[in-house]
């Protein structure tokens, strides 16, 4: 194998590829929140008895879980054009992401209610809250204590995922990586490069939310 | 004469071979990744700590990065070091590495459901030690995790569509080429979302279906 490796080009270009790091932070962070918010409610809306809000929601869950990560991005980024929306690559990213975490995260957060007995919801009924406060205060931290590891799964799928971005010519980590090699031709380099800050991410988020779970959620999990 | 065509019938042809290509390259990883991942789902539950870290890690890494990162960077790697590869051979080895990854923790976990007290039941019938691991754990064991097999699997269908990136032209790839010809994005993206929800759907249901069954 006769490859010289040239791994200055890719230290000169490193304020770049945080900068491209930071972005994939940004989106899988934000799409995160808002798959969280949304999915509590297509949680509730997969165990209510209203019928069009629970057919709503089943339908998001299942096309969320059921097509490629890249077919939403696709379809954000081309698809929604067809009607006159055009997104910049970082909005139809953050939207296909935001789709599948509220998909997936319905499915656990369902999973997640169901395994609080209902008796807790008459009891914290018959000390007079009213249904925000029994959610707020007895039903939501419970939940997120046997959920947050799935959740912390999610969070480190979306971080991957949004390396799609690429694609659509974001300028997110995979994105900032794919023009820079264009630039200078070290593919290998910038690629090593890149999977390694993958890496360090995904580990650090890990380590983050094993810090924070162990700080909220003491004593038994 | 205009540039962009409409879709026509002709370009069934197309699509039901990317069609074809998504569904081949997905067995190919699929079968792969199981048969990889079996072999060391049940290395990784016999052996002590060391090892166990040391191949461990390996897999972690093929978890922590994006398997674009993982299908470009393979590319690359094999055409700098002399053996440019066909971007269906390049991208079945990414993905059935991937597939390994994930498959190697279920079936770990499958043999570890196995209660110790049942091999030692076995042992003492007079069985030798393969044949505990031909007769009692690997059907018991394997019987156990069926419906995470499942849904590693259906993970695996969906994420061939990104073997696209390397040139492989399978049906995420064609569709976008058609789009690019017919500038009919919708029509096409919605069918061929169709195509994989029909492919996946009825799989996690009879998933969820099995899961239900043995909670019972």
């Amino acid at each position: 194998m006769d490859y010289e490796f040239h791994w200055n080009v890719v230290i000169n270009a490193w304020p770049q590829l945080l900068d491209g790091a930071f972005v994939t932070l940004h989106v899988s962070v934000l799409s995160m929140f808002v798959g969280i918010i949304i999915a509590i409610f297509l949680a509730l809306g997969k165990m209510s008895q209203n019928k069009v809000f629970s057919y709503f929601s089943n339908v998001w869950i299942e096309i969320a879980r059921n097509t490629p990560a890249l077919f939403q991005i696709y379809m954000a980024y081309f698809g929604l054009g067809a009607f006159g929306i055009h997104l910049s690559p970082y909005f139809a990213v953050f939207v296909a992401l935001v789709f599948i975490n509220a998909g997936y995260l319905a499915e656990t957060f369902r999973g997640g209610f169901q395994s609080i007995p209902k008796t807790q919801y008459s009891a914290s009924k018959s000390l007079g809250m009213n249904p925000y406060q029994v959610y707020r205060y007895v039903i939501l931290p419970q939940m997120f204590r046997k959920i947050h590891y799935p959740m912390t799964n999610q969070f480190v799928w979306s971080i991957l995922m949004s390396s799609l971005g690429i694609l659509v010519g974001m300028n997110e980590l995979a994105g900032e990586t794919q023009r820079l090699q264009s630039l200078s031709f070290r593919t290998l380099e910038f690629f090593i490069a890149a999977a390694v800050i993958y890496y360090v991410i995904t580990k650090f988020v890990l380590f983050v939310a094993n810090l924070v779970s162990k700080k909220l959620f003491k004593g038994d999990i | 004469m205009s540039l962009f065509t409409p879709l026509s019938w002709g370009d069934t042809g197309f699509i039901f071979q990317g069609i074809l290509n998504t569904i081949y390259i997905s067995v190919v990883a699929i079968v792969i990744g199981s048969i990889l991942g079996l072999i060391i789902g049940f290395f990784r539950a016999e052996s002590g700590k060391f090892g166990n870290m040391l191949i461990g890690g390996v897999l972690d890494i093929l978890r922590s990065v994006p398997l674009i990162i993982q299908l470009v960077l393979f590319t690359t790697f094999m055409g700098v070091a002399g053996f440019p590869l066909d971007p269906f051979v390049a991208g079945s080895i990414v993905l059935s590495l991937y597939t390994m990854a994930f498959m190697s923790e279920v079936f770990r976990a499958g043999f570890e459901s196995v209660h110790d007290s049942m091999v030692t039941a076995a042992r003492s019938l007079g069985m030798t030690y393969w044949q505990t691991v031909r007769y009692i754990r690997t059907p018991i064991g394997l019987r156990a995790v069926l419906p995470s097999w499942i849904g590693v699997a259906l993970s695996v269908i969906k994420d061939s569509a990104l073997v696209s990136v390397i040139g492989y032209m399978e049906l995420l790839r064609t569709s976008e080429q058609l789009i690019s010809r017919t500038q009919q994005p919708l029509e096409i993206l919605i069918g061929v979302g169709i195509f994989y929800f029909i492919i996946s759907y009825p799989l996690s249901l009879y998933g969820k279906r099995l899961e239900r069954k043995m909670a019972l």
